[in-house]
């Protein structure tokens, strides 16, 4: 090996190193934000005795995981039944190898570590584990692989609610994932790479997409709502019908890992949000943040921090605000609203952009992105019209007059 | 639908999720500002003279706890006629009476297990001597279960307000 992969080498595991810890302590204390969060909106405290403001309560919570029994239903596929929890657990975790998360650092060494020889690094280092070329398709890919752990765990346990819990997933994250793809194409066409990377470039070029693809922001939004499992769309663990879904028989520390998975899927899709439709790392207003720096480092760090964490407020502000849709509305919705309002917005948004950039030849990124921003006021105040009238969502009633009227 | 599932007939403009959905946001965000109804429990109680946050304590008819009152000797009041052992539906008063040379009767054993018994109130109501009272008064967990055997000197040595029996001349207890 040359001295320059051996570089490349130490720095990629020192990343990985730091996102992972990040990660899997971000997402234990996500479990005590959602703890406080439903309980400030309850009007309650929350966790508050151990450690200071109930910090070490997740701590707590593992060290009496780990301590608990085993349980296993004597009629599970066991080993199925031991691999679900790693399978849902491991893509969830994957996924945060491919976000960037903060402006590139410049790292210049030259070092000799002993026996292990000479390490070589300089230029600036993207601050992303694995800067993939494919960028949101990996995402797309891999998060749609944490539905076999949910669904095998269903079927393994043996057990009537988890495998409807299991069947419930299946079905429900397959359809979410075409309106979570579709929602991404317009990304496509603004942007032209799939990249991270380049999609966070052209946003600061640009405008953050959220202006100029709002629509698209929007049913991304929702299908991640749905694709994590998250209430209002939390049917695969419907307590109140399903007792707890997928992860019935579960106990101990398997138990926590799909909750550890929930968690990352969010931390994830948060990060995606925030990535494709809020820009990324990048602070707002000013080019400063690109000029390459240590300190632009830390602050776009932060920067990108904050946003996620906002958006993870978003979600638990939802779940403590929304009740649990019916299964066939869930359906019906994923289906019949969200998909086809994500293929025509592919056709509107590819038509504007055609007519933006090639008839009426605007080659300033900002210029386009604020003519479509202008283009998606129109649609947001149309499409938000439409569902207010119940045109998209109907209400049972209009079934059950249909049926009366028709005999 | 093939299964039976209830049609509320709503208008149109009534099941709307946009507008449910940001007015319920609004709800939830504005709780999280408001003052927290939590009592932190073992530091704050409902019961005794500096009850919970000065905002609610129990009632003062909670039956709770038994208390045995003693005269100014520090004598129970007792007389061991035996009508609350004989009242109790739980079977939960051991009373075994006494006589000293004056002829005065008095409890030579008198036990309450507080594991039997219902809280009913019947021992308070029927007592002629207004000796034996339930309490406000819920703490009273041990490490062991004959501990909830409360002999007479244990009875007598509780502390507790006594609940007030409802009184049906004033049913709203004023």
């Amino acid at each position: 090996m040359t001295p320059e992969m051996k570089g490349f080498l130490l720095l990629s595991t020192i990343k990985m190193l730091v996102v992972f810890t990040v990660i899997l302590v971000g997402v234990a204390l996500l479990t005590l934000m959602e703890r406080k969060v439903s309980a400030w909106m309850q009007n309650r405290r929350g966790p508050n005795r151990v450690g200071w403001a109930g910090l070490l309560q997740p701590a707590a919570d593992g060290l009496k995981n780990i301590l608990k029994e085993e349980t296993f239903p004597a009629l599970a596929n066991r080993w199925l039944f031991l691999l679900a929890p790693a399978l849902s657990f491991i893509p969830a975790l994957l996924l945060s190898a491919v976000i960037p998360f903060a402006a590139p650092l410049p790292v210049e060494f030259d070092v000799t570590l002993g026996p292990l020889g000479r390490f070589v690094h300089q230029g600036a280092t993207p601050m992303v584990v694995a800067d993939l070329p494919i960028g949101f398709l990996f995402v797309l890919a891999i998060s749609s692989l944490g539905v076999y752990g949910i669904a095998l765990a269903g079927w393994s346990s043996n057990s009537k609610y988890a495998l409807l819990g299991g069947l419930r997933a299946s079905a429900q994250m397959i359809s979410y994932e075409v309106a979570m793809g579709l929602s991404l194409i317009p990304v496509l066409l603004m942007a032209g790479n799939v990249s991270f990377t380049s999609i966070i470039a052209q946003q600061q070029a640009g405008l953050w997409y959220v202006l100029p693809l709002f629509l698209s922001f929007f049913i991304f939004l929702i299908s991640g709502f749905a694709e994590t499992n998250r209430l209002p769309f939390d049917m695969p663990e419907a307590e109140s019908e399903l007792i707890a879904g997928y992860h019935t028989e579960y106990s101990a520390m398997k138990f926590s890992f799909f909750f550890i998975a929930e968690y990352a899927n969010v931390v994830t899709v948060c990060a995606m949000v925030t990535t494709i439709f809020f820009g990324g790392w990048d602070i707002p207003f000013t080019s400063w943040d690109q000029s390459g720096g240590v300190l632009q480092t830390l602050l776009t760090g932060l920067f990108f921090a904050g946003k996620v964490l906002f958006w993870i407020f978003f979600v638990m502000w939802i779940r403590w605000t929304l009740p649990r849709f019916r299964y066939d509305q869930l359906m019906a919705l994923g289906w019949k609203v969200l998909m086809p309002l994500a293929l025509a917005y592919i056709m509107v948004t590819a038509v504007a952009i055609y007519l933006i950039e090639q008839v009426a030849g605007v080659t300033d990124p900002r210029r386009s992105a604020l003519a479509l921003f202008g283009l998606n006021v129109v649609i947001a105040v149309l499409v938000f019209g439409l569902l207010d009238s119940g045109a998209f969502i109907r209400g049972s009633n209009r079934r059950q007059q249909r049926a009366t009227a028709g005999g | 639908m093939a299964i039976g599932v209830k049609i509320l007939t709503r208008p149109e403009r009534e099941v709307s999720y946009v507008r449910a959905t940001l007015k319920g946001m609004a709800l939830t965000f504005k709780h999280m500002f408001e003052k927290k109804v939590t009592m932190q429990y073992p530091e704050e109680k409902s019961t005794g003279p500096e009850h919970g946050m000065g905002q609610w304590r129990i009632s003062n008819r909670w039956r709770g706890t038994h208390r045995m009152l003693t005269d100014e000797q520090g004598r129970s009041k007792c007389v061991a006629c035996g009508l609350c052992p004989q009242v109790c539906p739980a079977n939960c008063i051991k009373l075994v009476p006494g006589e000293d040379e004056q002829g005065h009767r008095y409890p030579l054993i008198y036990e309450i297990d507080e594991f039997r018994c219902v809280f009913c109130g019947y021992c308070q109501e029927v007592c002629p001597e207004e000796a034996i009272h339930v309490g406000v008064h819920f703490e009273n967990s041990e490490y062991s279960r004959d501990r909830f055997v409360y002999d007479l000197e244990r009875l007598s040595s509780q502390t507790h307000a006594v609940s007030t029996l409802w009184d049906p001349t004033d049913p709203q207890g004023e």
